[in-house]
């Protein structure tokens, strides 16, 4: 595996997106991360799947220091994540993160939503911001809304404006975190189908989710975490249908069975 | 046919007319009740030999009252002044003790609640101690309490404690300062003073502008500073200094009783007023606390990380994300409070500070015996200043709602 | 440099892709044992996790010159707010428990306390709190000047009530609902006879006419409920029935009032301290109550006349300070009424704060009002209840209980209101503590700051435990309603 660079310098061809080695987080006494050793290529599509409270969510939340790691080393972009606040600005800049209730400001209508970081983080002027603005609402399909505010979207609608707002800032990393449970049924469809094409365009991205045939269609690699650590990994077909280990199958039962 | 005539009459008859017939009663009972409240009053007042009218207002009054700046802006002396400058000097005492408190309770009160939410045990222990002691101890407890302990810590009256050697110091008839005295140039200091307030909106324009086009942004908070502190000194020195001060005067030789610190030089801030002033403040800024608290706490946590997960620090997070969401949380128990503190002026009636109530209320109705009209008028003045804010609220909520479906 | 937007990469040709075998990670991998479930690091968890998080945390950033400038100021203020804490605490302690001079065996009275300069027998700069001073005065404190044959009377009077109340708050015990509408009705008639001692010169005459109207009004009451009379007019005989319950109940209340227990008569001017302060507040509570349910149905009424009333009646009280009110009421009430009325000074004051918390009350209902969900209006009028039949029964009840934890932050309110009385003249706990420290034999330098203490610790003690009570009755409210 490439060495990843400890400077703040940063190549755009940097292969290795995510270099999570021997990882170990802590809530408390609860040990909730387990030596996690994760490694995530430019362009790779991964999905987290696991049982609730076996840590995914905290997994990726760490990548992003939403979450601080106690032991171990996590490497984004070739920048490394600790307590320096420069490492910490850097890496949100190039990391998205998409959350399962929206988090949508609602005070600021959708156009201001999606310009708020790019003026205030990357100092686009105002003009520029509102063009990128529309043209990622265009590309999750409600350039329409644009003046309206959150509380009179629906919950599908919020979601595919909080995947704009994200792409925004033109981060090479997407995080995903249960993007669709919060959702009504009919609403979930057309979030997954943005995600979906957001991968086919490339996009580097970690998803948490249940939505296992989003998985299927979409991942190079799926992870499944329980108790806090990664128990299996692999490509969706092996991984469905030859699950390795015990618990694996279990929750595949569980998820799949009904 | 004549089945479905009937039928509608009588639910005309049950829900329309029965409204108008009921409120026809209480329109009617309140009518009559009024005219004997009224019909009592005016046999009752004739009795004592009194009658209704306001003519008393124009009469001299003949008491002294505290030196406080309504006495101050009034120059008022013991039988030259009439009662209407005895009530608008409540009014203006009222006004001022209240205005201060307003402040300093926002300050404090600010300060306590977000000490409230801190990682810091120490800070949590202190600000949860301090509201739960204040809140639940009568205001005019507390306010004897200022009182008392602040009268007790102060020298005597031939005495002095100097808080600035020659400028300003206490002793039990209050703080003296310094007093300003303006002469003719002042009024250009002041002039530029509100210049610079208005360059400094035309020069944020310019800076929204240019991080608009260009994406630059530049420290607004300290240009504007600057702009606001250098222009009006540096016009107020370029003039020649306009602005001289009477110093407190204090004698300690001569005749006792004229020992002490000479009326006339400097300006003094009675204990009554500094008691007043920190038992309200104190008292306010501990609901204040709480409701700073909960308007924090409405923000959820999810909106503070998606604008760091965006790479907006903490600062601008804190500015554009969490402030406005919680201001609207904030101000309308803000303004119910501030209302609040207005209205508990009036406890100053027991240690006679000379505000509204006590003024009014008290001596000069002692005085003038014309009750009716002289709470009457005293009433109107917390009315407005209650609708006043009532409204001040209403317009405010209708503007900040959130817009949903 | 601001970014330019990115064109968007090449589309792939196949969805998945092998997994790179230069990473870690391989295609495919089964963790075959478990990782070691480790202790947390000394910053995390246990005693020295702990002080980090609470203390330690918000002082050691040092990630850049501000937030140093953070920390350095929260350390600073940390230190300073303790040792202020310890000494002021300390210092309480020392006055009113280790320095306090507990016992007066002498009956050296106000000697006990004073220091040899005074020339008394403590040490010079001796300065704590005198006991025995309130011991002599606890009587006043509690009772005021009510005469101590009849102390009992007073005591029993709030045994009852506690037991009654203590019964209605407690969960499990049955007929609490029962327990509560004796302890608003018939207990209310009980201690007003208890505490004046009753024998009111109440004519049979006056009671018999008062019976004899209500009946009327029962029977019109009844006449409109079966049908005899029709329309509009159906509806004023059945507002004339319960009028009439509430006559009878009236004539009822006089009648007990005018019975003679042999009880000795004590005038109202002879009550003071805790006394005082308990009466006027619980009683301006529970007679707020109904008038602010009116009140507030009032205001949210479809009827112009009766909504403006309301807010009209509603705005004024609440947008006037407490002691114009009780301004008002000592020096406008006799003026209002009839000649020869003559007032007690406490029931002026009782009748001002009553219509000032009624107001406050009124508030608080009409946002218990507002909460319910409009289906609830929509299904009572569905299933063909009245106007009043569904607010008696189906929208007050949830209403009241959404209120309970406003209703008592209204009295906790109130409670600490009343201490306005004692400036217009009414002994209440403050102005009996005030009066104590006007006698002489007592007079000592701490005289004032002990009265003032104990006055400020009863009113504490009662104050906070209504507002923990509160927040019990909030959480468990909101745990209740847990959608």
């Amino acid at each position: 595996m490439a060495q990843p660079q400890n400077t703040a310098e940063q190549s755009v061809d940097q292969k290795t997106i995510v270099s999570m080695r021997n990882v170990n987080k802590w809530f408390g006494q609860f040990h909730v991360l387990r030596d996690i050793n994760l490694s995530v290529d430019k362009g790779e599509r991964i999905v987290v799947c696991g049982p609730s409270g076996s840590g995914k969510s905290t997994l990726i939340r760490c990548l992003n220091r939403l979450e601080k790691h106690q032991d171990g080393d996590i490497f984004v972009h070739g920048i490394e994540l600790n307590n320096d606040v420069k490492n910490i600005d850097e890496i949100r800049r190039e990391v998205g993160m998409v959350f399962q209730h929206f988090n949508l400001f609602p005070h600021l209508s959708i156009l201001e939503n999606c310009m708020l970081a790019p003026i205030w983080v990357r100092k686009t002027p105002r003009a520029e911001a509102e063009e990128i603005a529309m043209h990622f609402l265009t590309r999750v399909k409600i350039p329409e809304q644009a003046s309206k505010y959150p509380g009179q979207l629906s919950g599908g609608q919020q979601q595919r404006v909080a995947i704009a707002r994200a792409l925004c800032m033109q981060p090479q990393l997407m995080l995903f975190d249960e993007p669709t449970s919060a959702l009504d049924p009919e609403m979930i469809k057309e979030v997954l189908d943005t995600m979906v094409e957001l991968a086919d365009d490339g996009m580097t991205m970690i998803c948490v989710t249940h939505e296992m045939g989003f998985a299927r269609r979409v991942a190079d690699r799926v992870i499944f975490m329980d108790e806090g650590q990664i128990v299996e990994q692999n490509e969706p077909e092996a991984f469905f249908n030859n699950p390795q280990s015990d618990r694996t199958k279990l929750f595949l039962s569980q998820i799949l069975g009904h | 046919m004549f089945g479905r005539d009937r039928s509608l009459t009588s639910l005309l008859n049950d829900t329309f007319i029965r409204g108008i017939l009921f409120q026809a009663l209480i329109a009617i009972g309140l009518l009559l009740s009024i005219n004997w409240l009224a019909d009592n009053t005016l046999s009752n007042l004739a009795n004592q030999g009194k009658t209704l009218g306001f003519d008393f207002l124009t009469r001299t009054a003949g008491f002294q009252i505290s030196p406080t700046l309504g006495t101050w802006m009034l120059d008022y002396k013991v039988g030259k002044s009439t009662y209407i400058d005895v009530y608008l000097i409540g009014i203006i005492n009222t006004f001022i003790v209240a205005l201060l408190g307003i402040l300093a309770a926002t300050v404090i009160g600010f300060t306590v609640g977000i000490m409230r939410l801190s990682d810091n045990l120490v800070f949590r222990w202190f600000s949860s101690f301090y509201v739960e002691v204040v809140r639940n101890v009568p205001l005019l407890l507390q306010l004897f309490f200022w009182y008392f302990a602040v009268l007790r810590a102060m020298p005597s009256k031939r005495e002095k404690l100097e808080l600035v050697e020659g400028v300003a110091g206490l002793n039990i008839t209050g703080l003296y300062l310094p007093a300003p005295i303006v002469s003719d140039g002042f009024i250009y200091s002041f002039l530029s003073l509100i210049v610079a307030i208005a360059i400094t909106f035309l020069v944020r324009r310019y800076v929204l502008r240019r991080q608009a086009e260009t994406g630059q942004i530049l420290p607004m908070f300290w240009i504007g500073l600057g702009i606001i502190i250098i222009l009006p000194v540096l016009v107020h020195y370029l003039n020649g200094s306009p602005l001289d001060w009477s110093l407190p005067e204090f004698k300690d030789t001569g005749p006792k009783l004229r020992q002490g610190y000479q009326s006339g030089a400097g300006m003094v801030l009675v204990p009554e007023m500094l008691a007043v002033w920190l038992a309200l403040s104190l008292y306010t800024a501990a609901f204040i606390a709480e409701i700073v608290r909960a308007g924090i706490l409405a923000v959820s946590r999810g909106q503070t990380e998606a604008a760091y997960a965006l790479g907006v620090r903490p600062n601008i997070t804190l500015r554009l994300v969490v402030i406005p969401q919680a201001l609207r949380v904030i101000i309308p128990p803000l303004t119910s409070q501030y209302l609040n503190l207005t209205k508990n002026s009036s406890l100053a009636v027991a240690i006679a500070y000379p505000e509204l109530v006590s003024v009014f209320a008290g001596t000069a109705l002692n005085q003038v015996g014309k009750e009716v009209e002289m709470i009457f008028m005293m009433m109107m003045v917390y009315l407005t200043f209650s609708l006043m804010t009532a409204a001040f609220m209403n317009w405010f909520n209708s503007r900040v709602k959130l817009v949903e479906r | 440099m601001t970014k330019k937007i990115i064109k968007t990469a090449p589309k792939k040709t196949t969805m998945k892709k092998a997994i790179p075998s230069d990473i870690g990670a391989q295609a495919g991998y089964v963790r075959i044992e478990d990782a070691p479930l480790l202790p947390p690091p000394p910053s995390e968890a246990g005693i020295t996790g702990w002080l980090y998080k609470n203390i330690f945390a918000s002082m050691s950033d040092f990630g850049s010159v501000s937030a140093a400038l953070k920390s350095v100021f929260v350390a600073a203020s940390t230190l300073f707010i303790l040792y202020f804490l310890i000494t002021q605490i300390s210092g309480l302690l020392d006055f009113a428990i280790f320095s306090a001079v507990w016992s007066d065996p002498e009956g050296l009275k106000r000697q006990a306390c004073w220091t040899v300069e005074q020339g008394g027998a403590l040490p010079n700069g001796w300065h704590a709190a005198c006991w025995p001073f309130i011991e002599a005065k606890a009587k006043f404190i509690f009772y005021g000047a009510y005469p101590n044959d009849d102390l009992w009377r007073v005591n029993l009077t709030y045994a009852l009530g506690g037991f009654m109340l203590a019964w209605v708050m407690i969960e499990r015990l049955p007929y609490r609902k029962i327990v509560g509408i004796l302890l608003l009705t018939v207990y209310p008639v009980m201690a007003t006879v208890l505490l004046t001692g009753g024998a009111f010169s109440i004519s049979t005459g006056t009671i018999g006419v008062a019976t004899i109207l209500g009946l009327a009004l029962i029977t019109i009451g009844r006449l409109g409920k079966a049908g005899y009379v029709s329309g509009a007019f159906g509806d004023l005989a059945m507002v004339a029935g319960v009028c009439g319950w509430l006559v009878i109940l009236f004539a009822a209340v006089l009648a007990v009032f005018a019975i003679d227990f042999d009880l000795e008569a004590i005038d109202t001017r002879d009550w003071g301290g805790l006394l005082i302060t308990l009466v006027v507040a619980i009683t301006g509570i529970v007679a707020s109550l109904p008038l602010g349910i009116l009140l507030a149905l009032g205001r949210r009424s479809e009827m112009p006349v009766a909504r403006f009333l309301c807010t009209v009646f509603i705005e004024f009280w609440r947008g006037v300070p407490l002691i114009t009110v009780l301004f008002m009421a000592s020096v406008m009430l006799p003026l209002f009424m009839p000649e020869g009325v003559n007032f007690d000074m406490l029931l002026r004051a009782l009748i001002g704060v009553t219509l000032f918390s009624a107001a406050y009350m009124a508030e608080v209902v009409r946002g218990g009002l507002q909460a319910i969900d409009k289906g609830q209006y929509e299904g009572a009028d569905a299933v063909g209840l009245s106007y009043w039949q569904s607010m008696r029964l189906i929208i007050l009840p949830q209403a009241l209980t959404h209120v309970i934890p406003g209703i008592v932050n209204t009295f906790i309110g109130l409670f600490k209101d009343t201490a306005l009385v004692s400036i217009v003249g009414i002994f209440d706990l403050l102005g009996a503590a005030q009066s104590t420290l006007a006698d002489a034999a007592w007079s000592t330098p701490v005289q004032g700051l002990t009265g003032y203490l104990v006055v400020a610790v009863i009113f504490f003690v009662f104050c906070f435990g209504m507002s923990r009570y509160s927040m019990f009755m909030e959480r468990k409210l909101n745990r209740s309603h847990k959608s």
